[in-house]
């Protein structure tokens, strides 16, 4: 077998050609696919190829690798190898406490932070029995929080699939839009990812002085750039092509594959979990679900677009709420739930409030200690399990939660949308060409950090 | 200690929310407690005498429900008659407990059923309860009804000496990697399931981590031959 090419390069101590059981072995570094072409004519089965892509790709969305089976540029199989960015956090949920449990989740989809908060918090929120409980200003702060995030979260979803088929300039107007939303998120919660805002029981704390005034400039603003968006792509001749029939899913497809969220409503099955299973008051907020009906990444990138106009609808009946609800509480009043430290800004940042520290310290012994054993022991939680799925900007998110009357969770399961849907890769990517398998995975939009958790 | 469980209030909402289910006391076999709690602060021999170290209380989770279950409840109840082990309705929600015998019947039952519909499977999730004798390794799969808009969870059960489930890849496909990944997690086998590996940790890891045996590393320091204890072997409230 000559050796030519790539495998000449044998001696390149990181990454050399081999010979294994299952045939030749290429590592091809870039400028060397010649040696490819030569070394496949020798063999038997000259057309067929496994390609491995990624972990680390530019065109995978994050850490995933596929491993493609090619005859020609006909993609024959595709699978995916997950678990890269496996950390392990369901694990550590079980040695803190409950709420110090929303820090950790926070960072498993770290695109849409709010959400697994969101989901978490509801579930236990339900065994403890205080669902009717929860001051309407926390809700609709959630709700606020929850849509901006869709909206940022959409935005890299477009953002990421437009720069893999090579349209850049998506890409940039996508990143420049999301960093207005990570701007309101720094003002709302002080951190622009891994917020761990929302808690058992409520959110954080207050909104601050002038959020408001933001949010009103934001939706302003996004009311004129949105439609770039649609100018830009809808029907640009190019993105259409590269789109259309693409990564094709149909209804049952979907259900047979656990598929929801856009995938799902771009089937033109109108399923979602605001609109049939409401939680933290979707009810009284006017929106349209989104759908399409093309089944392809095309319909997909429109549901997603057109659902960021809807999220602003949102954002801004909450925002018109919230402005008649200053100074209520964002907190359950249950003082055995709520946290009981106040924050405030000190002449070193963000901090415990000086006036809690000081009433906690010199004037209650009691509230000292009610504060020391809910910071360090935290709440229990009675036992049993509960299971409150909310509608994710990938689909249906929901924490499986289970408490044995602990002060720690004893199980906290995480059904990621990215996880489920993912596994619909080999079916939008079997049969196509090599290059759709890029698009159609795109248009699934899954986070690894959500995958693997 | 079975006259301790006795004597322990049971905490039994299901009973509020239908007062005609009139539950199972804990500590019976219906609803055997899974596990005890003693003490409060997570030591033991300390000489404390604030009382709370002398505390026992048994993990019992919310009990069997009886019929009528209230609403659609036992419209789903009545599609899986025979089947059921058990059922708890506890904040609303839905239990069916099923022996793994009857696991396939049953999920075939309410996939296809017309009064019934669950058409979407949300995958499964482990749990691991060391003390239920038995019956440690739990199953749990949460099924939506899209048509009717209803979601239930089927609880199943298997031992840690025979960690075998039949797999629901035929009848949910969604369910190949969370099938894949509650193996790995927790190793309980799902026969039938096309292709059975590992899918988060690497193919030569030992040991299934989320299981509540799985041995968790301290961390060494390196000062006088100190070390971190893993964080199960820490103090902690109990």
């Amino acid at each position: 077998m000559a050796s030519t090419g790539a495998t000449d390069r044998g001696d390149d101590l990181y990454a050399p050609g081999s010979e294994t059981s299952q045939g030749r072995v290429f590592t091809v570094t870039g400028q060397d696919w010649d040696s490819i072409t030569e070394g496949l004519a020798e063999g038997e089965e000259a057309e067929r190829v496994v390609v491995n892509m990624g972990p680390q790709h530019p065109s995978t969305h994050g850490v995933l690798r596929l491993i493609l089976e090619l005859e020609g540029e006909t993609v024959t199989e595709a699978r995916c190898g997950i678990g890269y960015l496996h950390t392990g956090i369901e694990k550590n949920m079980e040695y803190r406490n409950w709420v110090q449990g929303v820090t950790f989740c926070t960072r498993m989809d770290y695109l849409s932070p709010f959400y697994n908060e969101a989901t978490y918090v509801l579930g236990i929120e339900r065994l403890l029995d205080i669902e009717e409980e929860i001051p309407e200003k926390a809700q609709v702060m959630r709700v606020l929080l929850m849509e901006l995030n869709r909206i940022s979260s959409h935005l890299v979803a477009i953002a990421t699939g437009g720069m893999e088929i090579g349209a850049l300039t998506v890409m940039t107007i996508g990143f420049r839009e999301r960093e207005l939303v990570l701007d309101l998120f720094e003002l709302i919660t002080g951190l622009r990812m891994n917020h761990a805002f929302i808690r058992p029981g409520g959110v954080a704390q207050d909104l601050p002085p002038g959020a408001l005034d933001e949010i009103r400039d934001f939706i302003t603003l996004m009311r004129k750039r949105l439609p770039e968006y649609a100018a830009l792509c809808n029907a640009n001749p190019i993105f259409k092509a590269r789109l259309v029939g693409v990564g094709h899913l149909d209804l049952a497809g979907c259900l047979a594959l656990g598929i929801s969220g856009p995938v799902l409503r771009s089937t033109g099955y109108g399923w979602d979990l605001r609109k049939t299973q409401p939680y933290c008051g979707y009810e009284d907020y006017e929106f349209d679900v989104q759908t399409w009906d093309t089944s392809d990444s095309y319909g997909r990138f429109r549901v997603r677009l057109n659902e960021m106009h809807e999220s602003l609808r949102i954002v801004e009946q909450a925002a018109d709420r919230l402005a008649g609800l200053e100074g209520a509480p964002v907190m359950v009043a249950d003082k055995k739930i709520a946290w009981p430290s106040q924050l405030a800004i000190g002449s070193d940042g963000m901090g415990n409030s000086l006036d809690h520290i000081r009433s906690i310290m010199g004037e209650s012994m009691e509230g000292l200690i009610h504060h020391f054993k809910l910071v360090t022991e935290g709440f229990r939680v009675p036992p049993g399990q509960a299971y409150v799925p909310v509608e994710s900007p990938r689909g249906e998110l929901g924490a499986h939660v289970v408490s044995d009357g602990g002060t720690r969770p004893f199980r906290a399961h995480f059904r990621d949308p990215s996880f489920t849907n993912l596994q619909a890769t080999s079916t939008m990517s079997e049969g196509g060409m090599v290059a759709d398998v890029v698009v159609a995975i795109a248009s699934i939009d899954p986070v690894m950090g959500g995958v693997d958790r | 200690m079975s006259d301790e469980r006795d004597e322990q209030a049971p905490e039994q909402p299901a009973a509020e929310q239908a007062p005609e289910n009139v539950p199972v006391a804990p500590g019976t076999r219906d609803n055997p407690a899974r596990g005890v709690r003693s003490g409060m602060f997570g030591v033991s021999g300390s000489g404390d005498t604030s009382g709370y170290g002398g505390l026992v209380r048994p993990t019992v989770f919310p009990g069997a429900a009886e019929r009528p279950y209230g609403g659609w409840f036992d419209t789903v109840a009545d599609g899986l008659d025979g089947l059921v082990e058990g059922v708890v309705v506890h904040r609303g929600e839905i239990t069916f407990h099923i022996r793994r015998e009857h696991l396939l019947e049953a999920a075939q039952r309410l996939r296809d059923d017309e009064a019934l519909r669950f058409e979407f499977c949300s995958g499964v999730s482990g749990v691991h309860y060391p003390e239920d004798t038995g019956r440690e390794l739990h199953a749990v799969y949460h099924l939506l009804s899209m048509t009717w808009n209803r979601r239930i969870r089927l609880e199943v059960t298997c031992p840690d000496e025979d960690p075998h489930i039949p797999s629901l890849v035929p009848l949910y496909p969604t369910n190949d990697w969370h099938e894949r990944e509650t193996w790995d997690f927790f190793g309980i086998v799902f026969d039938g399931h096309p292709s059975l590996t590992r899918i988060q940790m690497p193919d030569d890891w030992p040991g299934h981590p989320q299981r509540k045996d799985y041995p968790l590393g301290g961390i060494p320091v390196e000062y006088k031959g100190g070390t971190i204890p893993p964080p199960d072997e820490r103090r902690s409230y109990n």
